[in-house]
């Protein structure tokens, strides 16, 4: 009897450290997703709506503009994903050997990007970038490239200015995920293989890999998620219109001008913003796929 | 968890019989190629924000040439930039939004995370698998359906709004989680039986334990406000309740950007996140070590 009357305290105390936070998710996401999921089945302009099954849907595949945005959104993320994660894994490793010199130093010079507010970095990086800007004249003095490459006005550039700048600010905070991964691993582990000689990649492949992997699996998923949601870096660094001729052009800016520029057209922007679920979804079920069979092989 | 690296050895162990003993050159080699590696990653990292102070202090024409040293245009800037933007009010904005959302954060998220931890029930592992899930969930989903809430509430252009929807990470909760898992048992056992309620433990007890923890969370929550852009954007419309970010971007889609008052502009933009950062770096890395642990 009074065993249970504990455990329904106990009950009761846990849904009241949760509920403030139910709460709020409820009311601010759980809600409005709702209703977007529900936006996402209605036609019109403004307010004024009436329900169009699937006419969003087929609204999207005639849209060369959705698909433009579809595929600049899917080449950052294969393109920026691998590269990212690849650095922050290497940089990780290099960091966590105690006998390196200038380890603390190394750490916070690699984290600094991401600490540093997002208007700096693009204003930094639009600066820099300009046509006559300091990497132009660098490139130019070390003979790599003739003439300045128009960064911003090249679409082909513009993509790759984007991609230098997304890495150059999260590479260090998916570092520190791994350095702190790695120093959990029990260090008798690499002492036996290095008495035993298995070569430095050896460990790595075979020892570091394996045991980062649940946070490999982590950040991979989380940077998917960022990378398919990009807006900010882009909407800055092209004064919001996803230039040079939509070849920046991204899903969720072209969400926001849907929204909030062009005449709205909540129902089929909410749509739109549904392919990035559902894409976010596969991907995320396809990285899961893989780790799992890493692991029985 | 512990199969895992004994097997790696296993499978490692054949290729090792294969490979000659690294001579000694050749370790003196690989070390100076990582130190190659981490110097030039070390420059691209931090060289944008010397090139920012240096910029500061550079005519925007010069900036644009790319002149890599420090000029004479450093007072020019700051006061073009002073008297431009009220930058007092709006930098009161900033803090204010980015203060307020981090307490509340940090307060709602953890009590959410220790909860979920610490009072097990199928229900709520249910609730949290699901929020789980719906990080998935991106913002430009909940865009709209937000503003229209907000605006029906006439909350449109507050400061209430723009927090009120951060507060809640799910993120943050599922971090803490995490690092509720390495708070020991027994000091909740040890405190339950000196007569403390469950709300006195977590915060005479979990609170103070976890500072680490907290750190780490500050850090990563107080960026994430102060940086926030895309929401701040579309609910925060009058000039006098923007935040600093909205500001300086502003700025720099001008037709002719002003990038000397810009870049002073930046520099002083940043300090709050840096000094952040360098107060709590040495917390940071412990407080990230628990979670992952």
């Amino acid at each position: 009897m009074a065993q249970a009357r504990l455990a329904r305290r106990e009950h009761l105390t846990g849904w009241a450290f949760i509920a403030p936070a139910l709460i709020l998710l409820g009311l601010f996401m759980i809600y409005p997703i709702i209703w977007s999921l529900w936006m996402s089945f209605q036609v019109g302009k403004g307010m004024n709506f009436s329900f169009g099954g699937l006419a969003n849907i087929e609204r999207l595949t005639k849209d060369p503009v959705f698909l433009r945005a579809l595929g600049n959104t899917f080449t950052f993320f294969i393109i920026q994903v691998p590269i990212m994660i690849t650095l922050a894994l290497l940089f990780a490793v290099a960091l966590n050997d105690s006998t390196l010199r200038f380890r603390g130093l190394f750490r916070t010079a690699i984290f600094l990007p991401c600490v540093t507010s997002l208007i700096a970095y693009s204003t930094i990086f639009k600066s820099m970038f300009a046509t006559d800007g300091v990497v132009n004249q660098a490139l130019m003095a070390v003979h790599i490239i003739g003439s300045p490459i128009g960064w911003f006005t090249d679409p082909f550039w513009a993509k790759v200015v984007i991609i230098i700048a997304i890495t150059w600010r999260w590479t260090g905070y998916n570092m520190i995920f791994y350095l702190a991964a790695l120093q959990n691993i029990d260090r008798s582990i690499y002492e036996a293989a290095r008495i035993d000689g298995v070569p430095a990649w050896a460990r790595f492949r075979y020892l570091t890999i394996p045991m980062l992997k649940p946070v490999i699996l982590f950040t991979t998923v989380i940077s998917t998620i960022g990378t398919l949601q990009l807006f900010d870096e882009v909407y800055n660094f092209t004064a919001g219109n996803g230039g040079p001729s939509d070849s920046t052009l991204t899903l969720s800016l072209y969400i926001y001008n849907l929204t909030f520029k062009f005449m709205p057209s909540f129902g089929y922007s909410a749509t739109v913003s549904w392919v990035i679920v559902v894409l976010v979804a596969i991907l995320s079920f396809i990285q899961f796929l893989i780790a799992r069979d890493r692991r029985t092989s | 968890m512990n199969v895992a690296p004994m097997t790696a050895a296993a499978t490692a162990r054949p290729i090792a019989r294969r490979t000659v003993a690294p001579g000694k050159a050749w370790a003196l080699a690989r070390r100076a190629l990582v130190y190659l590696l981490l110097s030039i990653a070390a420059f691209v990292s931090v060289f944008p924000f010397v090139w920012m102070m240096i910029g500061a202090t550079n005519s925007s024409a010069d900036i644009i040439k790319g002149k890599a040293s420090i000029g004479t245009a450093l007072i020019t800037n700051a006061t073009t930039f002073f008297t431009q933007i009220d930058a007092i009010r709006i930098f009161w904005n900033s803090a204010v939004i980015a203060g307020v959302a981090t307490v509340l954060t940090l307060v709602v998220s953890s009590l959410a995370g220790y909860g979920f931890e610490m009072f097990r029930s199928r229900v709520r592992e249910r609730i949290f698998a699901l929020l789980l899930l719906m990080l998935s969930i991106p913002f430009a989903a909940m865009m709209v359906p937000l503003f229209v809430m907000f605006a029906q509430a006439r909350l449109v252009n507050t400061f209430a709004a723009v927090i009120l929807p951060t507060v809640a990470s799910i993120f943050i909760i599922f971090y803490f989680r995490q690092a509720t898992k390495a708070f020991p048992s027994e000091l909740r056992d040890a405190a339950k039986i000196d007569g403390l309620k469950e709300w006195q433990i977590f915060f005479y007890v979990y609170m103070p334990v976890m500072r680490s923890t907290y750190a780490a969370a500050t850090i990563i929550v107080f960026m994430t406000n102060w940086n926030n852009y895309l929401w701040p954007l579309i609910i925060l419309q009058t000039a006098e309740n923007k935040t600093i970010t909205l500001i300086i971007s502003a700025l720099t889609s001008a037709y002719t950007p002003d990038y000397g008052m810009i870049l002073f502009g930046t520099v002083l933009a940043t300090l709050p996140t840096l000094i952040i950062f360098f107060l709590l770096q040495r917390r940071f890395v412990e407080g990230m070590l628990g979670a992952v642990k």
